[in-house]
């Protein structure tokens, strides 16, 4: 194996690239359009080279200047989120955010999207998803510990609704039980506007030294570059290009763009396929690298893969880099330049070695049964380097013949920072008309009707296909506010345990009736979520769906959302430390221009104390003091109630007072702290009835509770099945009550005690008098309706 | 107890094996598939769950060809301990160490979650008879079938260690997360039922904040053995 660039054959970077590699095609302002360019974005890339791009080049410019590399639309916009806190080691720019958990040791998380691609293949495309999520934790030189996911699909009777949720769950499991990262949460709404663009969001956490963090730079001039993992072959090119795309009419064709060899052969060639199990070796492999000191810098091959790991290392280093593509391990034939630098092909990553070090990277690489090659080195040019031979094909067995050639050459720095930004007009849509809610006349039907409906329901199918135990350090498994995983973290033999917890979040409905209110109640929720179980919020990651910025409407969602998560930080002292812009997630099609229901989605991470702070969400026991924490407005825009009883969307939404928000969690987490509470829960979802209906009956056994909820001045089923946040349902011991109350009145949070735990087992039953009405429900029948919500999709 | 521990690239549930191991007072080793050999001394070898070789060909298939298995074998045939738990059972049926195979869940979806079984044998890893055990299960093909020979040979010689059951141990199909055949959990093989596989994790369930210590009476239970053994 060569450990050095075969020093007589090397490129002049002097030359021009050579216009015309076999299988390249002439560039026309057709072919600019197809790798979604502009003429001016053309006329801009001529400039920073100084000439015309060779086609490779324009693939290359295509993808580092796609949305979903460059975040050209949203960046403006993202620099005012707070991304920084004494906890944090690594904000938002390299492969994952890294917040300190004390005792020497870090988080390292983040969360991505891979909408388009699941939307096409749900298994896939979600399997790709996870893997893609996983390698950017772990390349930070983290052991993953725990992955979550957020979905949205369709209707649930939209016909492709039901093969579009089994793909995709079983996908999400494929790859995280293969890869043994338990899947302990997530969170999935249904929605017809994502009819025709589902979205799929997966979320990873890893455990690292803090003082062992590995970053993405291509450092140290004449460090040798290597490729690590699986082989090289045609899927997955343009899928950066792709994700930046809405979907069209003919959906077949989205995203694919014509590569010389997939018109001759008609390929399609815009799929990854994952393999876990090659994930899985990657993952031991690298860790065992890191451990062993040879690496300077590493980085996955993610969206457009060698492109944009080679691109991103040498930027963030201010290095240019030399690239021989002939070393390059590959599985497909005939690959020209252009298909080499644009394939996804999963479970590959560039490493930067120390220089001499390169045959301890090949030994571990052996262990684990993993290609390794050297194909290129560190320059001091600030250039980007490609170089191969025409015509020559590894795979013939037969050596280079002729001369290596040039066949991209371009600044760093024009594919990275100086890459087009573009504050793009903004201009708010009308807001939703009102629309009025008829007042519930059968209280009892209407909460059974909620609870079983897809939105609020048990996610259980879901989340028992996710091993959501392997490393066996779950400790709150899924179905609580949070979960909650143990994890040893062990430096020079000792061994430290750490308890995390983890939410993730977004009602998109909120934040189409207020892109400011809907984004602050999502970072509200996920945090209060993390106090609920005992965990303090240290770190957030943000996966931002919204439909195309080229509408003003929608711009000015993504910017006045961008401006609610950054507000709710603020006020919560937690900073956002990674995340991901997926924007385009819209139909266009006969019926018009359909855009999904904005989704900032977040996941936070909590840190907690000691495991005795853990609290869950379940009654305990019979005899306990239930509280309501927080209050208020019993607006029924939005809810889960209004869109059962009338099929739209409308105001008035509730609002959120954050300061109000602020005070509850400190208060919530100070109650778990002194290990005052028996249960906490957040009511979010289908309101304060359905909240307590899950407090009776989602923990390992059935305990009723006689509440009265307190005098209202407006409807009951705004009382019932409002949204409003900022509230929390928490039990206790009789013991505890008067210290809970003193607490809650010291801290400035408004506290009702609204009734009491009664007998647990088969014969529990919650009863709820709310004004007029009363209604009494065996919890039996509450667990009974969640747990059929997904079954008119998936079946029993 | 001297424990090893056999990895085989894509095993994953190798880090609650150790723990479980060394909670009950083992003193554990790790062995890389390449080995040829066991440890000096070895008394119990485990072989975790995950998904060896990526499950590819079929589930075990490719590990049971991995030099360590002869020397599992040879341990086996001496009367030594061995555990394969879910992948790991499925590597001794794959290997013969144990009889029948393990196929894909009933439902064809990968389950996980609490299940209950029933101790339906003594031996070396089994709590007392008729005790019911809340352990979970995490597996996509974990649907033990045998032909009818075996299965009679497995219950007239004592060698059905667990079987799926509800909560007050009612052994029966309702209580039957894959459709193994007979409800088996697990069952014992070699020379003096000293080798045990089963698809339930008891290594995950050992601990009270895990959820239960059911499953530590397992491992347990084979450190009395050994202890009355010497």
């Amino acid at each position: 194996m060569a450990t050095e660039l075969d020093a007589g054959r090397g490129p002049s970077s002097a030359g021009d690239p050579t216009p015309n590699f076999p299988g390249d095609l002439p560039i026309t302002p057709a072919v600019i359009k197809q790798h979604k360019l502009t003429a001016e974005e053309y006329g801009r890339i001529e400039g920073a080279l100084g000439r015309a791009p060779t086609y490779t080049e324009l693939g290359v410019f295509s993808v580092m200047w796609s949305e979903h590399c460059s975040y050209k639309s949203s960046r403006v916009h993202l620099k005012r989120l707070p991304t920084k806190g004494p906890r944090v080691i690594q904000g938002p720019g390299e492969n994952a955010g890294v917040v300190d958990i004390g005792d020497g040791f870090a988080a390292v998380f983040k969360m991505e999207s891979h909408n388009h691609p699941s939307f096409i293949e749900p298994y896939q495309g979600a399997a790709t998803g996870v893997g893609g999520i996983l390698r950017d934790v772990f390349t930070m030189g983290a052991r993953p510990i725990a992955g979550l996911n957020s979905l949205r699909f369709g209707r649930p009777d939209h016909p492709r609704t039901p093969e579009l949720l089994r793909g995709v769950v079983a996908g999400i499991g494929g790859y995280g039980n293969s890869i043994g990262v338990p899947t302990v949460g997530g969170e999935v709404q249904f929605d017809p506007s994502y009819d025709g663009n589902i979205l799929v969001n997966a979320f990873t956490c890893g455990v690292a030294r803090a003082d062992r963090i590995f970053y993405g730079r291509a450092a140290g001039v004449g460090n040798p570059i290597l490729y690590i993992g699986a082989k090289t072959g045609r899927d997955g090119i343009h899928g950066a290009t792709m994700a930046s795309d809405e979907f069209g009419e003919a959906k077949e064709g989205k995203g694919e763009l014509a590569t010389a060899s997939s018109i001759k052969k008609g390929v399609r060639s815009t799929m990854q396929v994952g393999d876990p199990f090659m994930g899985k070796l990657l993952i031991e492999a690298c860790l065992e690298l890191f451990a062993a000191g040879v690496l300077e810098g590493i980085q996955d091959m993610g969206a457009a893969g060698l492109t944009s790991s080679s691109v991103e290392m040498a930027g963030r280093a201010d290095n240019g880099l030399e690239l021989d593509l002939d070393k390059i391990p590959r599985r497909a034939r005939k690959m020209t330049p252009y298909e080499i630098l644009l394939s996804e092909s999963q479970e590959r990553m560039l490493l930067v070695a120390k220089r001499g070090r390169e045959d301890e990277v090949f030994a571990v690489c052996k262990k684990w049964d993993l290609d390794c090659a050297v194909v290129g080195r560190v320059t001091d040019t600030k250039r980007w380097v490609v170089t191969a031979t025409p015509g020559y094909d590894p795979l013939d067995g037969a050596p280079p013949r002729g001369e290596k050639r040039v066949c991209a050459d371009i600044p760093v720095a024009s594919l990275t920072d100086a890459a087009p930004v573009y504050d793009r007009p903004r201009k708010a849509a009308p807001p939703r008309a009102d629309v009025a809610v008829p007042d519930t006349t059968d209280p009892r039907a209407d909460l059974l009707a909620l609870l079983a409906s897809p939105n609020v329901g048990s996610r259980a199918w879901i989340w028992r296909q996710y091993d959501h135990i392997v490393r066996g350090g779950t400790v709150v498994r899924p179905g609580s506010d949070a979960a909650v995983v143990r994890v040893p973290c062990e430096r020079d033999g000792a061994v430290v345990m750490k308890h995390l917890a983890f939410a993730v979040d977004c009602n998109g409905r909120f934040v189409e009736l207020s892109a400011e209110d809907g984004a602050k109640m999502a970072i509200a929720e996920v945090c209060r979520n993390l106090v609920c179980s005992g965990a303090e919020p240290i770190g957030v990651t943000d996966c931002l769906n919204f439909a195309s910025p080229e509408d003003p409407g929608t711009m000015d969602q993504i910017a006045r959302a961008i401006d609610g998560l950054g507000e709710a930080c603020r006020a919560l002292d937690v900073p956002i430390v990674s995340g991901n812009v997926s924007l385009y997630n819209e139909t266009n099609d006969a019926a018009g221009r359909r855009p999904i229901l904005p989704t900032p989605t977040v996941a936070a991470v909590g840190l907690v104390r000691e495991p005795e702070d853990v609290v869950t969400q379940w009654f305990a026991r019979e005899g306990d003091v239930v509280v309501l924490l927080g209050e208020g407005d019993e607006a029924l825009g939005g809810s889960e109630y209004q869109a059962m009883k009338t099929g739209q969307l409308g105001g008035p939404a509730p609002r959120i007072d954050l300061a109000a928000e602020v005070r509850l969690q400190r208060l919530v987490l100070e109650l778990a702290r002194a290990h005052v509470l028996s249960s906490a829960h957040d009511a979010a979802d289908g309101g304060l009835a359905v909240a307590l209906a899950e407090c009776c009956c989602t923990g390992p056994s059935l305990v009723g509770a006689e509440i009265e909820l307190p005098a209202t001045t407006g409807s009951a089923a705004g009382a019932l099945f409002g949204e409003a946040p900022s509230r929390v349902v928490i039990s206790t011991g009789a013991a505890h009550e008067a210290d809970v109350l003193a607490r809650a009145k010291a801290a400035g949070v408004p506290a009702k005690v609204v009734g009491r735990t009664t007998a647990a087992g088969p014969g529990a039953t919650l009863s709820i008098r709310a004004g007029a009405h009363r209604l009494d429900v065996p919890a039996a029948d509450l667990r009974g309706a969640r747990e059929r919500c997904l079954s008119g999709i998936v079946g029993t | 107890m001297q424990a090893a521990v056999v990895l085989f690239p894509g095993l994953n549930a190798d880090a609650e094996m150790i723990r479980t191991l060394e909670l009950v007072g083992a003193k554990v080793t790790t062995v890389w598939h390449t080995s040829a050999a066991l440890p000096a001394g070895t008394d119990l070898v485990a072989i975790p769950g995950g998904f060896s070789y990526g499950d590819y060909l079929r589930c075990g298939a490719i590990a049971k060809v991995g030099p360590i298995m002869k020397a599992v074998a040879e341990h086996a045939e001496r009367g030594g301990y061995v555990l394969g738990v879910c992948n790991g059972f499925q590597i001794l049926t794959e290997c013969g160490l144990l009889p029948g195979a393990l196929t894909r869940n009933l439902h064809l979806r990968f389950e996980c979650r609490d299940v209950f079984v029933k101790v339906t044998a003594d031996g070396p890893f089994s709590p007392p008879s008729g005790e019911v055990l809340r352990l979970p299960i995490a597996h996509g093909e974990g649907r033990y079938q045998a032909s009818a020979e075996v299965l009679a040979r497995l219950a007239g010689e004592g060698q059905v260690a667990l079987r799926y059951c509800d909560e007050r141990g009612a052994v029966g199909e309702d209580a039957n997360p894959n459709g193994s055949v007979d409800n088996i959990a697990g069952i014992y093989g070699g020379p003096k039922k000293n080798v045990l596989g089963l698809m339930p994790h008891p290594e995950r369930m050992s601990e009270a904040c895990l959820g239960g210590t059911n499953g530590r009476e397992l491992f347990d239970a084979v450190v009395r053995a050994r202890r009355a053994a010497s």
